[in-house]
Formats: C-alpha cells, structure tokens, sequence
C-alpha cells in the first residue's frame, strides 16, 4: 500500500506545506497588513494621550513598542488556523502521512514571516516617532526578533484551542496574554538596558532559551489541541 | 502561650491594625464559607431537579427518557 | 495488585461511594484546623517588632497563596491523567479545581494589598509575589472561560487540560522572570515574610493554618467533584437510585 504513493521527505514535507501557506499569505494582502496598521495607529496614540514631550517618550519608547508589538502579534494569530479548520483542509492535513510536527512548524513560520518579521522591521520607524535613544535600535530589532518568534510559536498553541470557536478571538487574547508575560519583561528589558548604557546578552539570551522552548513544545501542545479541536 | 492583648477592646483595635486584620479575615472566611455552601446547595438543587424528572416519568411512563 | 485503586478511580460511582464516608470527618478536621489556627494567630501568637499586629494577616494569605498555586498544579496534572490514560473522573476533579484555584488566588490578591497599606502605605505595590499571584489569577480566569466557551463537553475537558499543561510549564519561568523583573525594579521593599527570623511561637499556628487550608480544599474539592459526578452520570441507574433513595428519607 504505502510504495503507491510518492515517499515524501521531512524536508519535502515541510518545504511543500511552507510554500501553500506562503502563497495564501501572498493573496489574503489586506490581513497581512492589518496588524501593522494596527500596530502604527496604537503607537500613535500614546503622544496623544500622554504627552509629546520628548523626555517622557524616550523614557516610556521601549516598553510602548514592545506592548504594541505584543498586542499586534496577538491579533494576527486567530487567523492562524482559521481558514483551514473552515474549508475542512486542517483535517486532510491531520490524516496525512507527514511528520505533523513540521506541518504546525511550517504553519508557524509563515505566520512569523507575514506578522512578526513585519512588526520588527517597523518597530524603528516607531522608535523614532518616539524619540528612543540611538542606542535602542539594534537591541529593539534584535529582541523582537526573537520575541515575536517566541510569541508566534505559543499563540499557535492558543489559536489551536480556539479554532473551532465562532468567536474564539477574544478568547485566545485572554488565554496567551499572560503566557506571554516573560517574554515581554526579557524583550522591553533588553532596550532599556541598552538605552541607559548597560548590556544586554542577558536579555538576548534568556529570549534565545524562550524561543528553544518555545520551538521544542509549543508545535507538540498545539498539534495535541488542533486533534482535540477537529474531533469535537 | 498567652493571650497577647490586654482587654477585648484591644484585642479588636490591634493598635490600629484592627480594620486591615479583621476585613483580611472577614473576607477570607466569607470566601471560604462561599466555597462550602455553593456544592452543597448545587447538589440540593440538582437532587430537587431529578426527583421531579422522576415524578414525571413515573406519571408518564411512556415518555420516558431521562431515566432508563 | 498494587494499581488496583488507580484503575477503580476510572469509576465516578467508585469513587463517589468510597468518598460518601468521607466528608464528616474531612468537614470536622479542616473546620478544626481552621479555627485553631485563626483564633491562635489572632489572638496568641506574639505581635511582630516590626510589623506591630497586621502581620497577623499571614496566617490566612499565606496558606491561600499556597493553595492558589498548589490547585493549579493539581488542576493540570488532573487534566494530564485524564488525557493520558482517557479516564472521566480526572476531567470533573480539574474542572472543580478551576473556580475554587481563582477564589483562593483573589483572596491572597486582596489580604496582600490589604495587608500591603499598614506595610508599605499603599494599597497596590508591584512586588514580585504578588504579581506573580495577579498573572497566576489571570491563568485561571483564562481556564475557566475556555471550560465555558465549548457547548461539548469531551473537547471542552480535552481543551481545557492541554491549556492547564502549557500554563503549569509556564508557571516557573513567569515566577522566575517576574522575580528578576521585580529586582530590576525595586530592590529591598519590605518582605512579607522573612523566613530565617520568624519565630517559632508565629510558625506553628502557620503551620497550623497551612494543613488547615489544605484539608479545606481537599473537602471543598471532593465536594464539587461529587456534584459533577452527579451530573454527568445522570442518566445512569445508580444517580437514579441514589436520588429515589434520597426521596424516601426526605
């Protein structure tokens, strides 16, 4: 029986299932920039509801950012297996011959590359608007990095327990929040340290050791939920 | 051991700690008395509920479903 | 031979006759202890040279922190018997331990900002414990809304559990990063409790008061259960006999 069909590698698993969920990125435009217009009107609002002086903004800079980034990660993830548990191919993949580990793990790159990375790479454009000190660049880069990675990874855990909720949104925000706590207090830790002159390989590291974790468990305990939530 | 407090006035007033003591312990018991009653009374209720199930289903025999 | 009893606690109406005899003893003990404690500590046990009488809080915020943090523990690993080897019983016993895990984590909330206004003069102070207890609160808040949020019951345990596993891995490394955090912040507020001088004339009525907490869950825990037992065996010959025979005495 099994010799009809093509033997697929690990690899070519992994590679295959990346390049399906790449492509439904690449057409669905509008909810890849959501969060970060979410992100950008957010940050806005704090000049305007604090204060536009300068001295305060650089002072509260890395901990805005890094909330904002949080929250923007946050709404981004309800989508990450909503559309395959509604057309039914989340179940199709559950049956599949695959190592469903590299599935998940594939499913959460990509969620990463079209959210995280983004969030990331605009978070300086941010810090500028809020006048973060020069030394805060490289370290705000570096830490959300590794951060949003770390939050992808437990939000997928997250989005799998609520998938099969008509309105699990609100609900995945409650459950992840508070598992994102440490990640958050390591990330907005690192800038501010390297705004007030101080190091900051402590911080990097310990978020390194969070994303390891995060990359040994989370696809486990989410592909366990995504069974839970398709048998139901 | 002995009692720590000159007269019960005292002992209520706690040199002016009285009201944070007293309203820890007050809530502390209400909760844990909260925790008591509510199976207990969740069971009554849910005792009262199946003994009408099964009044019913003796008068009506025929519809019988709750009990098998 | 030996794992006889693991295998009979597959049985809900196993386990709810075996209990039955239980309770009044349990209910006498713990309300025992309970009292002991409390009427020691408030009234007994020496006042603190620093603290003067309001560190007589601890003999009830203490043991609820404990037991906040020791439910959630006995609710996930619950959920992890119930998932790995499918039993029923497991599933009902995790899902009494969410809302009774919250009450205790609220109490230990409000009798350490209560305690925190004589201590500290503030009603909130963002110290490591009891942040850490505040995002231990939000963990169960979060359980008990994912319990609610499934109308099938099996998904809804099986959920449930698996959400109660990530937070129990999760739990020391918040613990850990909000106690490092808090030292970043803040160093040297006053402690609650510093253990190497508590006196041992303070400690027992503690002591007390800790196995006193922890016999009060067992019972209010085994009450709840028994409740769900009822429940969801409803349907079953031997809730309907039990209940027939309650009628008769009644």
């Amino acid at each position: 029986m099994a010799d009809q069909y093509p033997a697929v590698s690990l690899w070519g698993g992994f590679i295959a299932s990346f390049r399906r969920d790449m492509l439904i990125a690449a057409r669905h435009k509008a909810e890849l920039t959501n969060p970060l217009v979410f992100f950008l009107i957010a940050v806005t609002l704090i000049p305007l509801g604090v204060s536009p002086e300068k001295s305060v903004l650089a002072l509260l800079a890395p901990g805005i950012v890094w909330v904002m980034a949080l929250l923007a990660t946050l709404l981004s993830l309800d989508g990450l297996f909503r559309s395959d548990y509604d057309d039914g191919s989340l179940e199709q993949m559950l049956i599949s011959p695959q190592s469903l580990y590299f599935t998940v793990m594939a499913k959460v790159l990509v969620h990463w590359l079209v959210s995280g990375l983004p969030v990331t790479l605009l978070a300086p454009l941010l810090g500028l608007m809020l006048s973060l000190p020069g030394e805060g660049y490289l370290p705000l880069l570096a830490s959300l990095a590794l951060g949003t990675a770390s939050m992808s990874l437990i939000g997928a855990v997250g989005a799998a327990l609520t998938v099969s909720l008509r309105k699990g949104g609100l609900l995945l925000s409650l459950i992840v929040m508070p598992l994102y706590i440490p990640v958050l207090i390591f990330g907005a830790s690192a800038v501010q340290s390297a705004v007030q002159g101080g190091a900051v390989g402590m911080q990097l590291a310990v978020l390194g050791a969070f994303l390891a974790l995060a990359i040994v468990l989370a696809p486990i305990a989410a592909l366990g939920a995504l069974r839970i939530s398709t048998n139901g | 051991m002995k009692f720590q407090f000159e007269t019960i006035a005292d002992f209520i007033a706690m040199n002016g700690h009285g009201p944070y003591v007293w309203a820890s312990y007050a809530i502390t018991f209400a909760a844990l008395i909260f925790l008591l009653v509510s199976p207990l009374l969740q069971k009554k209720n849910f005792i009262k509920q199946q003994q009408k199930l099964q009044k019913l289903a003796q008068a009506n025999p025929a519809a019988d479903q709750s009990v098998e | 031979m030996a794992w006889q009893w693991f295998h009979r606690l597959g049985s809900p109406r196993w386990f709810y006759e075996k209990t039955t005899a239980w309770m009044p003893w349990l209910a006498a003990l713990s309300i025992a202890l309970l009292l002991t404690g409390a009427v020691w500590g408030l009234a007994f046990a020496p006042a603190d040279f620093k603290q003067g009488n309001s560190y007589r809080i601890i003999y009830i915020h203490v043991p609820a922190a404990f037991l906040a943090l020791a439910g959630y523990y006995i609710m996930a690993i619950s959920g992890a018997v119930g998932l790995i080897w499918k039993m029923k019983l497991p599933f009902m016993v995790m899902k009494s331990a969410a809302p009774i895990g919250a009450l205790l984590t609220f109490v230990s909330l409000v009798t350490g900002s209560i305690w925190g206004k004589p201590t500290w003069g503030t009603w909130w102070e963002w110290d490591a414990r009891i942040t850490s207890m505040l995002i231990l609160f939000f963990l169960y808040l979060g359980m008990i809304a994912l319990q609610q949020a499934f109308t099938h019951r099996d998904t809804s345990d099986k959920a449930s559990a698996v959400l109660a596993l990530v937070g129990m891995v999760n739990i020391p490394i918040i613990y850990k990063s909000v106690d490092w955090w808090n030292t970043l912040h803040q160093p040297a507020t006053i402690k609650f409790t510093s253990k190497s001088t508590i006196d041992p004339s303070m400690l027992y009525p503690l002591l007390i008061m800790v196995i006193g907490f922890y016999a009060f869950y067992a019972l209010v825990l085994l009450l709840n259960t028994r409740v769900e037992i009822l429940r969801r065996e409803s349907r079953t010959q031997w809730v309907s006999d039990l209940i027939s025979a309650t009628n008769k005495r009644a």
